[in-house]
């Protein structure tokens, strides 16, 4: 209802597509109309717009192909639980080990992509808990990836797409993934 | 011919049967009623043809030929099984693919109050 209100361009799914299939849209959609860029933001409160200047600023000097905004490079605003930081730790060194590059707030889905990351992301995008995956595929795409410090709110509706952080579901599903991902990329480029 | 042959023979066609009649009705495509009719079908020889199953258990060196049955129809059950996740993945895709252009063709026509593009 809101939405209509607001009389925002909107695009919604037939059948639930999880967190996956919902932000390849948005990419499928930037691809098809062109967009130099594609902004990724939680729509809980998380993310406040008042710091995507932060990541505009580099993606339209040219900085990288991927911005993300990082809760815990200057370490300010809401930091997440201790578990969640535990796990949101452990992707960032996984990646790291894989690609050499590191994000230290992987699974931030507060993000800028250009448009050669759009073309990327309309081929490819994780169904589920898709952030640290996300960012081996795009660095196996040889698309360069940087982080910025922006400042994070707790959400203040709905909740996480990783429900279970600590599950070992959710630990095991995204690194099969990311390792999986990871091989398949280098074997087939 | 043994009570258990009968029992056997009967118990095959009635499932051979039951797949051909999946398949006519539309409810199984050919492709994965295959696995199914061999199966059948092995089953056929082993029950009206008693001897050839010791032959089998004869020729692999099974030392207990019923095993031999359990060994190879726990494999082909196996392998089918693998077989219907790569399907059930590769659908996964395709049911997403048809959403997305579903949603972006909703989109294209225009939300109610306003044109979307």
């Amino acid at each position: 209802m809101k939405l209509k209100e607001l009389k925002a361009n909107y695009l919604s799914n037939p059948i639930n597509l999880g967190i996956g299939g919902t932000v390849q849209l948005g990419f499928i959609y930037a691809a098809k109309n062109n967009f130099d860029v594609a902004i990724q933001m939680d729509g809980d409160g998380q993310h406040p717009p008042s710091e995507l200047h932060k990541l505009m600023e580099p993606l339209l000097n040219n900085k990288a192909d991927v911005i993300i905004g990082s809760r815990f490079i200057d370490k300010e605003g809401f930091q997440s639980s201790v578990l969640r930081r535990f796990g949101i730790d452990y992707f960032s060194k996984l990646n790291k080990y894989l690609t050499g590059v590191s994000i230290k707030d992987s699974t931030s889905g507060y993000r800028a992509y250009n448009k050669s990351a759009i073309k990327e992301l309309i081929k490819y995008y994780p169904d589920e808990y898709p952030e640290p995956e996300a960012i081996i595929y795009l660095t196996n795409k040889k698309l360069t990836i940087m982080e910025v410090p922006v400042i994070m709110n707790e959400r203040v509706a709905g909740v996480s797409s990783i429900r279970r952080f600590t599950s070992i579901y959710y630990m095991v599903k995204v690194s099969l993934n990311t390792l999986f991902l990871h091989l398949k990329m280098k074997t087939n480029g | 011919m043994d009570k258990i042959q009968i029992i056997a023979i009967v118990a095959v066609l009635f499932f051979l049967g039951l797949i051909a009649r999946f398949i006519i009705k539309g409810k199984l495509r050919t492709e994965y009623s295959i696995i199914w009719i061999l199966m059948g079908v092995m089953f056929l020889v082993f029950s009206v043809w008693r001897k050839s199953l010791d032959l089998l258990a004869n020729f692999f060196g099974v030392y207990y030929a019923p095993s031999l049955i359990f060994i190879f129809f726990f494999f082909m059950i196996f392998i089918f099984l693998i077989h219907l996740s790569v399907v059930n993945s590769k659908q996964h895709e395709q049911i997403k693919k048809l959403a997305q252009e579903i949603a972006l063709l909703k989109g294209e026509k225009g939300n109610p109050e306003e044109k979307a593009i």
